[in-house]
């Protein structure tokens, strides 16, 4: 829908824009404020309204100026409602959105009957107008958003307290109430500037998505800051992109935009989307495939010391060291299905825990020393369990179960010197594997 | 800016006001109703969320069906209400994302979609975006058809619909959503479904939002949703009447709003929602329970109180020292703390006939000794219960004493008289007056 030419400049701007609202957003959302920037942009309304009505033009200074006053009108409205009334915070939040908008739509109703008045559409503020960009609104961002990042930077270990640990920062002595209050007006500066750039929707979107997309990468406040502007800035560029046919076409994308034209504005959004998808699954740490990944090893290895456990309680009785078991046997003794035990067992196989000879598996060397190590730190807890918990003998196995997997080795030598020390151990046994408290099933 | 008035209740006027107060009344009542449930279950913003929400299911509905009905428009509405509140839940629960943060995420992103679908797809359709926002009020309500003799506006055959779902499921199911709301962990262990009831409130509202944002536009939804609810939390206690006055502060919010609009030649939606806010703001300061201003009055009231009552007492204690000491104004004023707060305390003793200024001094008369030697009684039969059954030192009994002497009724304290051994004199060997 823009000249090549235009895109570039309208796509830094966005992205400025995008990096911006991402990295102060990133506090609104720690602070659990989130929806903050949804009631600043819809809040503005009546203040653009009443600029325009007094100044009589479209001066983006003074509409902006409007904005501004009518947005931390409503944060203090917020704040005061849930400080003195029985109203909750969120619906103080709504409170003030809709009731700011409804006197915005009024006032606007008011400006369009006016002769003077027919320039000023809601559409514009609702999408706002990204293409009619111009280079001093590049500027206009650009030092907001440095301004922004200089006095994050000035008070940044305060407010890292204040995200984090709010009762600490208030007991440190600091105002947090004025803290907060200096971080909601940035929120509302940042807002103020992009909503005649963007719109309202794309402003709640742009404080929030790249903040909660951040949050997946890292646990650190700098990075998360620094990561939250870049996705903005991506989501930024990227949508105006996509928006772009003559860029959208080259890449395959052309349906996209069609000749209606679709606004960038909601394109931003859906890139930022995208971005926060992909960071939810894909993130190192935190990212869900990883987290699943985690989980289904932790799973596998405690099938596997639950195997070895088995095979070795089942061969304990035997005179050999090693003896061979029969497969069937150990089916019965695990309550597993049949398909599970083949498969863990050429798992274990694999690992050379394990000897298979036709029906039959037997430990080998490695595999032995690991099954005692487990079968030892089961059964000196389940000792623990019975004699200092006064757990009765049949039921300490269960929590023996959970434990024998991430019982350090140092608790276990502990654990073995104060049950030997408390003559419950024979002395000659450290390091040996203790006799079961109770009967092992067959 | 000059406003050129039309006054509402002209003869060319009254049948458009009664229709637009028609419609929105009825649209006012079903977000009431609905609202409540959300603002008692602190998700307010869920309205705000939903109402965006379901332009995309909106536009997928009219893709399929090709026409704006009602039905695939409800459908698409539930449907896109229910994939908000999963994907919301879902964010929350499996992202460890904040819900007001995942609820911004999701609503922000259904919203792009729906546009994204609208301008791409179907931008010759009659649903305009900023319609969706604004709302049309009062062309729906100029769209009317005849009915028994009466003028009815179209637009009721999609919301009275909905109002009579709305109160069908809240009646049936009036149990359910009352224990849900107000204790989740015992509906669960009671076998009420908490998650399924949820679902059910959240496509209620997706629905009711479908219904009314034609008429009031979607952030005007909002605030039918939760202003109402929330003026009617400050004003009463309990579930059922909360229903009703909030119904009834959306009737009246929807009358006084339409009136003004017409009267002002500006939006009625918009009109309504700054009503809604001035009723709410009006609560907030004037509600007999819980306003600002009550709650002031009730302290200012509390404190003169204290203030009189402490200048009786002081007097009656000056007699008992010296029968012939008289304080004067002054030193009685000074004694009490001073300022014009104990001036005004004095003033209206002295209106009540409690005590008389006479030229040696300030005295009490026969009714503020009487009202006197209670007070002071109360005081020391407190601090010989202090003394005797809590075993507090003979220094430590006079402050709490002090401070409680104000609010023990008459009752409390012949029974405080009754459990103490029967001595005429307290702790401090003074008398305690009969």
């Amino acid at each position: 829908m823009f000249g090549p030419s235009v895109v570039w400049k309208v796509m830094l701007g966005a992205a400025l824009l995008g990096a911006a609202s991402g990295f102060i957003g990133t506090f609104a959302v720690l602070r659990r404020r989130a929806l903050v920037g949804d009631m600043l942009a819809h809040a503005a309304l009546p203040g653009i309204c009443l600029a325009f009505l007094l100044v009589g033009s479209r001066e983006l200074f003074s509409l902006s100026l409007g904005a501004l006053a009518t947005g931390l009108l409503g944060v203090v409205c917020v704040a005061a409602i849930a400080r003195w009334t029985r109203t909750s915070q969120d619906a103080a939040i709504g409170i003030v959105l809709s009731t700011f908008f409804g006197a915005g739509i009024v006032l606007l109703t008011v400006i369009q009957s006016n002769p003077t008045g027919h320039q000023a559409g809601i559409d514009t503020y609702l999408f706002g107008e990204i293409a009619s960009l111009q280079s001093r609104d590049l500027g206009t961002i650009g030092i907001t958003a440095l301004t922004v990042l200089f006095l994050v930077l000035l008070g940044f270990k305060e407010l890292q307290v204040l995200s984090f640990d709010p009762e600490f920062a208030a007991a440190q002595g600091w105002p947090t109430f004025w803290l907060d209050l200096a971080v909601m007006t940035m929120v509302a500066v940042v807002t103020t500037i992009g909503l005649p750039i963007c719109g309202v929707i794309l402003m709640a979107a742009m404080l929030i998505t790249p903040a909660v997309a951040a949050r997946f990468w890292t646990n650190r406040l700098e990075h998360l800051l620094a990561i939250a502007a870049l996705i903005g800035a991506l989501a930024g560029a990227g949508g105006c992109l996509l928006a772009a046919p003559q860029l959208t076409a080259t890449i395959g994308l052309g349906w996209l935009s069609s000749s209606h034209g679709v606004p960038p504005g909601p394109l931003i959004v859906l890139a930022g989307t995208a971005l926060l998808m992909v960071s939810m699954f894909f993130a190192p740490e935190r990212g869900l495939v990883a987290r699943a990944w985690r989980e289904r090893k932790l799973r596998a290895r405690i099938a596997q010391d639950h195997l070895l456990r088995a095979l070795y309680e089942l061969g304990e009785k035997e005179p050999e060291a090693r003896p061979w078991i029969d497969q069937h046997r150990l089916m019965h003794h695990g309550h597993w299905t049949p398909s599970t035990v083949p498969f863990r067992l050429s798992q274990a196989d694999r690992k050379g825990l394990l000897e298979h000879q036709s029906n039959r598996v037997r430990f080998t060397d490695r595999g032995r020393a690991l099954a005692a190590k487990l079968v030892r730190t089961h059964r000196l807890w389940e000792l623990y369990m019975v004699e200092d918990w006064r757990r009765s003998p049949e039921l300490v196995d269960r929590s023996a179960d959970a434990v024998e997997h991430s019982l350090p080795e140092e608790v276990v030598e502990r654990l073995e010197a104060l049950l030997q020390s408390e003559g419950r151990l024979p002395a000659t046994s450290l390091g040996e594997v203790p006799e079961s408290p109770h009967p092992i099933e067959p | 800016m000059f406003l050129a008035l039309t006054n509402p209740f002209g003869p060319d006027m009254l049948p458009l006001l009664l229709q637009v107060v028609l419609l929105a009344s009825l649209v006012n009542v079903s977000c009431a109703l609905v609202g409540s449930f959300l603002v008692l279950r602190r998700m307010s913003m869920m309205g705000d969320a939903l109402s965006h929400a379901v332009l995309p299911g909106l536009v997928i509905a009219f893709l399929f069906s090709g026409s704006l009905g009602v039905v695939p428009m409800f459908l698409g509405a539930i449907a896109a209400g229910i994939a908000t509140t999963f994907l919301t839940q879902a964010l929350h629960q499996y992202g460890h994302v904040s819900t007001d943060a995942s609820m911004g995420v999701v609503f922000t992103s259904f919203f792009a979609v729906g546009v994204v679908l609208l301008k791409r797809y179907a931008s010759n359709v009659h649903l305009d975006v900023s319609c969706v926002y604004e709302g049309s009020l009062l062309w729906l309500a100029m769209d009317t058809e005849t009915v028994a003799g009466l003028e009815i506006p179209r637009q009721v055959a999609v919301v009275l619909p909905v109002l009579l779902i709305n109160l069908a499921v809240m009646t049936l199911l009036w149990k359910e959503f009352k224990l849900t709301t107000f204790d989740a962990a015992l509906a669960t262990s009671m076998g009420f479904s908490a998650p399924v009831i949820h679902y059910l409130l959240m496509a209620l509202v997706a629905m009711t939002a479908v219904a009314s944002f034609r008429s009031v536009g979607s952030i005007l939804v909002v605030a039918m949703l939760i202003v109402p609810p929330a003026s009617a939390q400050l004003l009463v206690h309990r579930l059922g009447p909360l229903l009703a006055v909030a119904c009834a502060i959306g009737v009246f919010v929807a009358a006084a709003g339409a009136t003004l609009a017409i009267w002002l030649n500006v939006e009625p939606p918009g009109m309504m929602a700054v009503v809604a806010g001035v009723v709410y703001g009006l609560t907030v300061l004037f509600s007999p329970t819980s306003g600002l201003l009550s709650r002031a009055l009730f302290h200012r009231r509390t404190a003169s109180r204290i203030l009189r009552e402490d200048l009786l007492a002081m007097l009656y204690r000056v007699h008992e020292h010296d029968a012939d000491q008289r304080l004067s104004l002054h030193e009685a004023i000074d004694a009490v703390g001073g300022g014009a707060a104990a001036r005004r305390a004095f003033r209206s003793l002295r209106r009540q006939g409690d005590l008389r200024q006479t030229v040696e001094g300030l005295a009490l008369t026969d009714q503020g000794r009487a009202t006197a030697s209670q007070l002071v009684r109360t005081h020391r039969l407190w601090e010989t219960y202090l003394v005797e059954e809590l075993g507090l030192a003979l220094d430590h009994v006079h402050e709490p004493a002090h401070r409680i002497e104000h609010f023990i009724d008459e009752e409390i304290r012949e029974q405080l008289a009754k459990s103490l051994p029967q001595s005429a004199e307290d702790p401090h060997g003074r008398d305690i007056p009969e």
